[in-house]
This record gives structure tokens, C-alpha cells and sequence, in this order.
């Protein structure tokens, strides 16, 4: 009997190694898996354990946490949710997360392992940290100023600093409010689904999400690259372009909405907005060059995040004479967001010196020690300093005697261009009415802002007067609170 | 024992009696029972919680009742089992108030408490008052008529969650099914002690096989359908499992025939299949371990299984420690059938293992008890008695992993269920009293008076 009492502890021993085989295969070779699996609940419910760290514009949050006192413990507020849904995202328990909000997600939840206190600390412990602090380059001021303008119109702002490329302002309206998206259950669910269903595309980040034909504001562009390119030597020489002007292998004429095109200089073009002589001039400089130039504004790059991705501006790579034609005034299929069209103003105001633009100032830890801190990094030399200067001669004749007075302030150089694009079969949609900008103090060495605006206006006439009309005054405001916020 | 050594021994020195050894140990099971308690609290709460020198003194007065128990009347018992008994009692005492925390409407603790402070009353009871286990030897035919009864009734009461294994009456609710167990044991080993050479040595022999008389076979087969039947009329297919299992091992050791084992994992294989097939409530539990994932492709959110394997996989080697884990993610029975996945959670591998190797420690002794002991029954009964735990360890930690379809079990002492701590207990104060049996001197060594007593009390 002792035999078959060994056999059958031979066998409970067997079922004993069985089990630890298979904890083992569960809980370590298996477990990562597991883990990952989209229907275990247990990464949400950690990640929502703690509060989120905030995003601050100056040194105060505009987003905070409260407590839902339901598995998932909290949720995301915003303190003036419509007005910096732009710059935040959402962070929803539902619908996942979208710009800064996406973008530093790892620093607001704690999970970045630059906020552990040693390397591989997160790992290690698998914990996270308390949710680190991401400060933005917007200034509140500017921000505002630039929502207000807008006053609800379709349309958008960005504003940088062209010394070292950070955003001081983005707003895209109309705009939502963020938290009405941070829970879960039905109530966020109907609005996601309101949102989403609503004509004026309020979840739309038209500052850098959405492209327009940029119109008579891409004649700075045209005008870059005809200075460099040394089609233009003199800028206030007249150039040869022919009157009326028939876009190259085409019948078709050209027109002007201004007088006085004919054969103009460059400087007058650009006050006065010629269709024709920048038209003229992009054909000259070649398909080459102006794509070149573009492209060292920023137009074509894909890549471009702050830290969010920014949509691809476009200017074509392949086209006609007639094509290029139009494309140098901003027409044809050259399209730019608002954002690309503030880098072009922040290139001419910098001296052709293009800064990348950003978002994020620095991060901090929850308790406020910095520890990452952004740059000012160059992006491309848009234009050789010459080039800059004259054409912050010719902005600034823009303003003072041109198409762009609306967004004069007295006692300060402000340069800009207005711009009205048409777009919609026949020209049936509502114009965008654009106005790029930058100003300086008079005892300031350095630009203090660049601004670029779009209102998509039903008011705006078929003239660059539109641009002047409707977008320069919000411009305007911007630039007026930017030197406001130096002089501080 | 040599004849040699009888000769002239000092008794003590020979077979030291461990008593103190018992008593180190059951402070050690109490202390790490309480300090599970505080550390729940302390990770959940952020405070130790209130009552733990209540709960402390509760646990450790139950210890020390048994223990009192143990170290009058059966002095020269294992002093390995009633400590592990405790520690996992306890251990189980703190898995459940840690699920209580989740679910404040729903408190569990106090109640399995009280069944504990039950079934360590039990203990003592049967401690004392059961001076020798071959008394146990002349009930046999009235433990497996009390066994079927107590299967048969739950069948005019209400299904719960599908199964019929519950009687209800007031407010109590208990599992008669649960008893059942040992009684057939008792069963099981009193009628094979009795008749296992003529079922080891008579009848055919066909090809390789010798089956036995069915004379002899023909009334413990018989108990065995009627059981396994009833089970399966009440849809408890765990316990089935584990009469079965529990048949096929007695009537091994019993008999020494291979083709036992044969017979019996054929019979197995059959009904696995028949039940496995045709039976909706088994066949989904069938479906669930071959995919514990479909429900999540079906965009019907993770089953109790994946639940499972999920806390099992969120523990990894260390665990998220007491109080830190998400294990009631997994709803339904998560304090009873799936107890086992807490630990896992929270304890990690090295919990679990360590859990594992107390019941494998618990077996091991029953084991070792039953192979010191000279007579069948005895042998028989604590075989069965260890093997009863093994299996129903396996049976449900292998169903809430993932290696076997998962059948209604409770975990030993961890799972919520009154009757099923209550009859751990019994079978740890059975196994307590073999073993001491086991280790005591023999008779013939023994003041006459001890003797007397005994046989006082057979009369």
C-alpha cells in the first residue's frame, strides 16, 4: 500500500507543478500581453489615478483635474476651455487625447521618464510620477485679444515671437469647450457627436490644421525669392511686366484689383498688391527657385510639429508657366495655414533668420522644477538679411501707405500684407480675408511679434481691402498686446 | 519503530511532541494575517485600519483555542497543519476584506469570520471528542446515506446562479454538498479497508486488465453514479470532478491496480466529452478556456476569465501589493471562485507560489500521516482527506488560470463560503487526529490507562 500512497503523492505533486507551470506562463511569459490587451481596463483606470499635471499659459494653469469619485478618478476641467481649446486638446476618458494634451501626454500623466527622480525609476517601480506641468509660449494678453477680434467669424491667429519662435497665440473659432468631452457616459458621447456633426467644424484647429489659399499675402514669398534669386536687383526700379498680362501659354488675362500696375516697381507691387508684376516676377524666378523659396518658409514640410503636427502647407512641385503664374499670387492650389503664413511675417521681422516655431516653453515636475527646457531652434535661413530688409521697407510701406493702414499703431514699425482669397466654384464661398503682420518697439532691438490672420468673411469685397478691412484690425489688437506684454 | 529501539527509550527525546514548534509557527500565521490586514489598509486607505488589534486578537484567540485543543488531546500531532490552516484562513480573511473595500454594499468579511470562529469550534469539537479515528470506521454506511441526503436535498431548493447546491433557510445559506465530501471519504476508505483484497485480488483478468468481482465493486460503483448523478442533475460539475478524482485515487491506493486508473480516466474521458457537448452550462465553460478572449472580439467587453487572467497578469513576479490591485474588475464570484486571482494580483508569482506550497505543505503532511499509520482505514481516510484539498486546489486554481475549464470550486480557506471553511476545518482537525495517531507512541508504551480510556469510549 506505502508503493501506491507514493504514486498517488507522485501524482498531487505533478498537479502542484502543472499549476506553477501555468502561473508562470500567466503571470510572466504571457503577462505583458495581457496587459496590453485593449479590454483590460487596469491601464485607464491607473492612468486616471492621479490628477493630470496642468498646462499653464504664463504662470497660470488653464486646465485642472477634479475628483469623479467613480472608478476612473479624475477628470479633466479647463479653466476658459473655448479659449485655449487650440492650444490644449481635450483629454477625454472616452476619446483619447489631441494636441498639447496629446502631444505631452507622457509629462501629464507622469509616465515620462524625465520627471523619475533616477533612470529606469518608472520601470523599476512600475509606478509613475505625480503628473508634470507643461508651460506654454502664449501669452494670455494676446490670446485673448485675438479671440475677441475674431468675435466668433470662422477664422484664425497665430502669433509668434520671431526671435525665437514661440507660439504667443492660436485661436481658431468658433471653438468648443474641452471639458464637455473629459468624462465618460452619455453626456460626453452626445456632445462628441454634436460637435462633430456641427457646420462650423468647431473641433477644426483652423490655425494649424487647416490650409487656405493664402492669395496676395504669398507675394512676400514671391518677393523673397525674386530678391535672392537677383530678378530683382532694385526694388523700386520699374520691372518689365507686360500690361495687360496674359499668363504664359494662355489667352487668358491676368487682372489687377488696383491701378497703377503697370510696370510697377516691386516696392509699389507690394503696397499697392499687383497681381500681374508678382505674377510676372514668379515666372521669372523659374519653377525651381520659387519652390525652393517656399520651402525654406516652411511650405511642402510635413513634418512640422509644435510639438502637435501642423498640416502641410502646399506649393506645387510641378506645374505650368500659367500655373506658376498664379500659384506666385497665391492662387491655383498653393494653400497655407494660418500658422505657416505667421512664419512667413516672423522670417521677414527676424532678418530671413526662421526659428521653428513651438508650443511649449518648458516642462516642469509636479513641483515645479524645470527639466526640460525649449530652445529657440532655427528652422532655415528663409531669406539673406538684405533680402529681409528691403522687405520689411516694403511691409511697412504697406501699412503706412497701402492696402494694410487698419493696422498701423502709432509710434511703432509695424510691417504686414492683406490678402482675400476666393475659393468655392465660380468664387461661390465666402472669401477668406487674410493679413500677415509684425511689429517693433522703436527702441527695441529685436521684432516683437509676427501675426498672421484669417477670417473666413462674408462681408469682404473682392479687393485686398478685405484683408485690410476685416483681418488687419484683429491683427492689430494682437500686435498691441504683444508690445503691451514687452513693455511689462 | 525497530523492536531494538522500544527497548529502553526516553519517550519524550524519541517522539518529541512539537507542540512548541506549533505555537512558534501559529504566531508567525497570525502576525502575517494581521500585517496583511494593516497593509491593505495602508494601501488603500492610507491609515492602518481601526479594529486590527481586534482583528489580531480575534484570530489569535481562535489559534489558541485550537491550539489548547491540539496540545491536550492529540498532543502528538503534525505541528504543521493547524498553522497552515490558520495562515491561510487568515490570509483569506484579508482578501476578502480587501474586496469589501470595492464593494461597501457588500460586506463579506464579518460573515466569513463568523463561519471561521464556526469552523474552528468544529475543529476543537472534533479534536476532543474524537479520541480515535477508527471509530469513525463503524459509520460507514450511515456517513455515505447521510452523504447522498445531503446531496439530494438542495434539488427542492431554488437554483442559485444556476447550480442547485444551495439550501436555504432564513438568512443562512449553506452548501450541503460541501460535508458531503468528507463523509464519503469516510465512506470510501471504511468499505475499501474492508474489502480491498478481494477487490485487488479476485475476478476476471481481460487482455491485461483484472477487473474486479462485481460483487464487490458493484455497491461502491453504485454510491459513486448515484453521486456523481446528482451532481450533475445540479449542475456542480466541480465537485463531481472532485468526487471522481477522489473515487479513482482511494481505489488506487487502495487496490494498487493500474487498471483502475485506466477505467477511471476512460470513464473521465467519456463523461468529459458527453457532458462537455451536450451540456449548455458546461459546454460555454468549454468554449471559455479554449477562447477566454471571444467575448472581447465580439465587442461584448472581457468574460470572467479574461478578468481573471488579466489580475493574474497585472501581479506579474511581485505583485501590486495588498490593497493595490484591480482584481474586482472581475464582478461576479470574485470573492469566492475567483479569490485565488486577488492573490495573484496583489501577491504576485511569488504570493501565489507561496500559497501553492502551503497546500502542497497541507497534502504532503495528510500524506506523510497516512503513510505512518498501520491500519487500512486510516491510511485510507487521511490519503483521502489530503487528496480531497489537492484536488479541489487544482481543480479551481487551474480554472481561474486558464489551464483547465473552469468548474464552481472554493478555493480552501481562501474563498468566501461558509460551509466550505467550515469543512476544511473538519478535515484538518481529521488529519490533525491521524497524525497524531500516526506519531504516538505505541499503545504498548503507553500508560494502560490511556488504553482504558479508549476503549471506554469505543463502547
Amino acid at each position: 500500500m506505502i508503493r501506491y500512497i507514493r504514486r498517488a503523492a507522485a501524482f498531487c505533486l505533478l498537479l502542484l507543478v502543472a499549476l506553477l507551470v501555468n502561473a508562470a506562463r500567466v503571470q510572466l511569459f504571457q503577462a505583458d500581453e495581457l496587459d496590453d490587451n485593449p479590454a483590460n481596463r487596469r491601464n485607464t483606470i491607473t492612468r486616471y489615478d492621479q490628477p493630470r499635471g496642468n498646462i499653464l499659459v504664463g504662470d497660470r494653469p488653464v486646465t485642472g483635474n477634479k475628483e469623479t469619485g467613480e472608478q476612473l478618478s479624475f477628470e479633466r476641467t479647463y479653466l476658459h476651455g473655448p479659449l485655449y481649446a487650440p492650444v490644449t486638446g481635450y483629454a477625454s476618458q472616452t476619446y483619447g487625447t489631441t494636441l498639447i494634451e496629446n502631444a505631452e501626454d507622457a509629462v501629464l500623466s507622469g509616465t515620462a521618464s524625465l520627471l523619475a527622480p533616477l533612470p529606469f525609476w518608472n520601470e523599476f517601480t512600475r509606478g509613475r510620477q505625480p503628473g508634470g506641468d507643461v508651460v506654454t509660449t502664449v501669452r494670455a494678453s494676446m490670446q485673448q485679444a485675438a479671440y475677441d477680434g475674431l468675435s466668433g467669424r470662422r477664422g484664425a491667429v497665430a502669433a509668434l515671437d520671431p526671435s525665437t519662435g514661440g507660439i504667443l497665440a492660436l485661436v481658431s473659432t468658433p471653438s468648443y469647450d474641452p471639458e464637455r468631452l473629459s468624462g465618460t457616459g452619455s453626456a460626453v458621447t452626445d456632445a462628441w457627436a454634436r460637435l462633430n456633426a456641427a457646420k462650423s467644424l468647431p473641433m477644426l484647429n483652423r490655425a494649424i490644421r487647416q490650409t487656405y489659399p493664402p492669395g496676395s499675402t504669398f507675394k512676400i514669398v514671391t518677393a523673397a525669392a525674386a530678391l535672392d534669386a537677383r530678378v530683382v536687383t532694385d526694388p523700386d526700379a520699374a520691372t518689365d511686366t507686360p500690361s495687360p498680362y496674359v499668363l504664359p501659354g494662355t489667352r487668358t488675362t491676368l487682372p489687377n484689383e488696383s491701378s497703377g500696375c503697370e510696370e510697377a516697381s516691386l516696392a509699389d507691387a507690394i503696397r499697392v498688391s499687383c497681381n500681374t508684376v508678382m505674377a510676372h516676377l514668379g515666372v521669372e524666378v523659374g519653377l525651381d527657385g520659387m519652390v525652393e523659396a517656399a520651402e525654406r518658409f516652411g511650405f511642402n514640410d510635413t513634418g512640422l510639429r509644435i510639438p502637435s503636427g501642423v498640416a502641410r502647407s502646399n506649393f506645387d512641385t510641378g506645374m505650368s508657366d500659367d500655373q506658376l503664374a498664379l500659384s506666385s499670387i497665391g492662387q491655383f492650389n498653393t494653400t497655407a495655414t494660418p500658422l505657416q503664413m505667421a512664419m512667413v511675417a516672423a522670417a521677414v521681422a527676424n532678418g530671413g533668420d526662421l526659428r521653428r516655431p513651438h508650443l511649449v516653453d518648458r516642462v516642469t515636475t509636479n513641483d515645479g522644477d524645470t527639466v526640460r527646457q525649449e530652445g529657440s531652434p532655427s528652422y532655415e535661413r528663409a531669406m539673406s538679411p538684405s533680402t529681409a530688409v528691403q522687405l520689411q521697407r516694403m511691409m511697412v510701406d504697406v501699412v503706412e501707405n497701402g492696402t494694410g493702414s487698419n493696422a498701423a499703431i502709432d509710434g511703432v514699425k509695424v510691417g504686414g500684407k492683406t490678402g482675400t482669397a476666393q475659393h468655392g466654384v465660380d468664387n461661390s464661398g465666402l472669401p477668406y480675408a487674410w493679413f500677415i503682420s509684425w511689429a517693433q518697439a522703436p527702441d527695441a532691438g529685436r521684432p516683437a511679434v509676427a501675426v498672421a490672420v484669417v477670417v473666413e468673411d462674408a462681408s469682404a469685397d473682392r479687393a485686398d481691402i478685405s484683408g485690410g478691412g476685416s483681418a488687419a484690425p484683429i491683427a492689430r489688437a494682437v500686435m498691441e498686446a504683444a508690445l503691451a506684454e514687452e513693455d511689462r | 519503530m525497530t523492536a531494538t529501539t522500544a527497548d529502553a527509550p526516553p519517550p519524550e527525546l524519541r517522539l518529541p511532541k512539537r507542540r512548541g514548534v506549533e505555537l512558534a509557527l501559529l504566531v508567525g500565521g497570525v502576525l502575517i494575517s494581521v500585517f496583511g490586514y494593516a497593509a491593505v489598509g495602508l494601501a488603500h486607505d492610507g491609515a492602518v485600519p481601526p479594529d486590527v488589534a481586534g482583528y489580531g486578537a480575534g484570530l489569535g484567540t481562535l489559534a489558541l483555542l485550537a491550539h489548547v485543543a491540539v496540545r491536550f488531546r492529540a498532543p502528538y500531532a503534525d505541528p504543521l497543519l493547524l498553522p497552515i490552516a490558520v495562515l491561510l484562513n487568515g490570509l483569506g480573511l484579508v482578501l476578502i476584506y480587501r474586496l469589501d473595500l470595492e464593494t461597501p454594499r457588500d460586506q463579506a468579511a464579518p460573515t466569513q469570520l463568523i463561519w471561521s470562529t464556526l469552523g474552528v469550534a468544529l475543529f476543537t469539537a472534533v479534536v476532543v471528542l474524537l479520541r480515535d479515528h477508527r471509530v469513525l470506521q463503524r459509520y460507514a454506511y450511515l456517513s455515505v446515506a447521510a452523504a447522498l441526503a445531503l446531496m439530494i436535498v438542495p434539488i427542492f431548493f431554488p437554483a442559485v446562479n444556476g447550480a442547485k447546491i444551495w439550501i436555504r433557510i432564513g438568512g443562512l445559506s449553506f452548501q450541503p454538498g460541501e460535508f458531503a465530501k468528507i463523509l464519503l471519504a469516510v465512506f470510501f476508505a471504511a468499505y475499501l479497508a474492508a474489502n480491498r483484497n478481494a477487490l485487488a485480488y479476485t475476478g476476471r483478468t481481460v487482455w491485461k486488465l483484472q477487473l474486479p468481482a462485481g460483487r464487490v465493486l458493484g455497491p461502491i460503483v453504485a454510491i459513486w453514479l448515484l453521486s456523481v448523478g446528482v451532481l450533475v442533475l445540479e449542475r456542480d460539475l466541480g465537485t463531481s470532478l472532485l468526487f471522481f478524482g477522489l473515487f479513482v485515487i482511494m481505489l488506487y491506493v487502495a487496490t494498487g491496480r493500474t487498471g483502475w486508473i485506466a477505467v477511471g480516466l476512460l470513464l473521465a474521458a467519456v463523461g468529459a466529452f458527453v457532458v462537455g457537448s451536450f451540456e449548455p452550462h458546461v459546454h460555454s465553460r468549454v468554449q471559455d478556456w479554449l477562447d477566454p478572449f471571444a467575448s472581447i472580439d465580439a465587442g461584448q467587453g472581457p468574460g470572467q476569465l479574461a478578468q481573471s487572467l488579466f489580475a493574474f497578469a497585472a501581479g506579474g513576479m511581485l505583485g501590486t501589493g495588498l490593497g493595490a490591485g484591480h482584481s474586482i474588475l472581475i464582478g461576479f464570484a470574485a470573492k469566492s471562485d475567483f479569490i485565488l486571482a486577488t492573490a495573484g494580483e496583489e501577491l504576485g508569482l511569488s504570493g501565489l507560489t507561496a500559497i501553492f506550497l502551503l497546500y502542497a505543505l497541507l497534502v504532503a503532511r495528510g500524506y506523510r500521516a497516512g503513510l505512518a499509520l498501520r491500519d487500512p482505514f486510516g491510511r485510507l481516510l487521511a490519503i483521502g482527506l489530503a487528496s480531497i484539498l489537492a484536488l479541489q486546489v487544482f481543480v479551481i486554481a487551474g480554472g481561474v488560470m486558464g489551464l483547465i475549464p473552469l468548474t464552481g470550486m472554493a478555493m480552501p480557506f481562501l474563498a468566501q463560503g461558509g460551509s466550505s471553511v467550515v469543512t476544511n476545518w473538519v478535515i484538518v482537525a481529521l488529519l490533525i487526529r491521524v497524525s497524531d495517531v500516526s506519531r504516538r507512541p505505541r499503545p504498548e508504551q503507553v500508560e494502560t490507562g490511556v488504553i482504558a480510556a479508549d476503549v471506554e469510549e469505543d463502547r
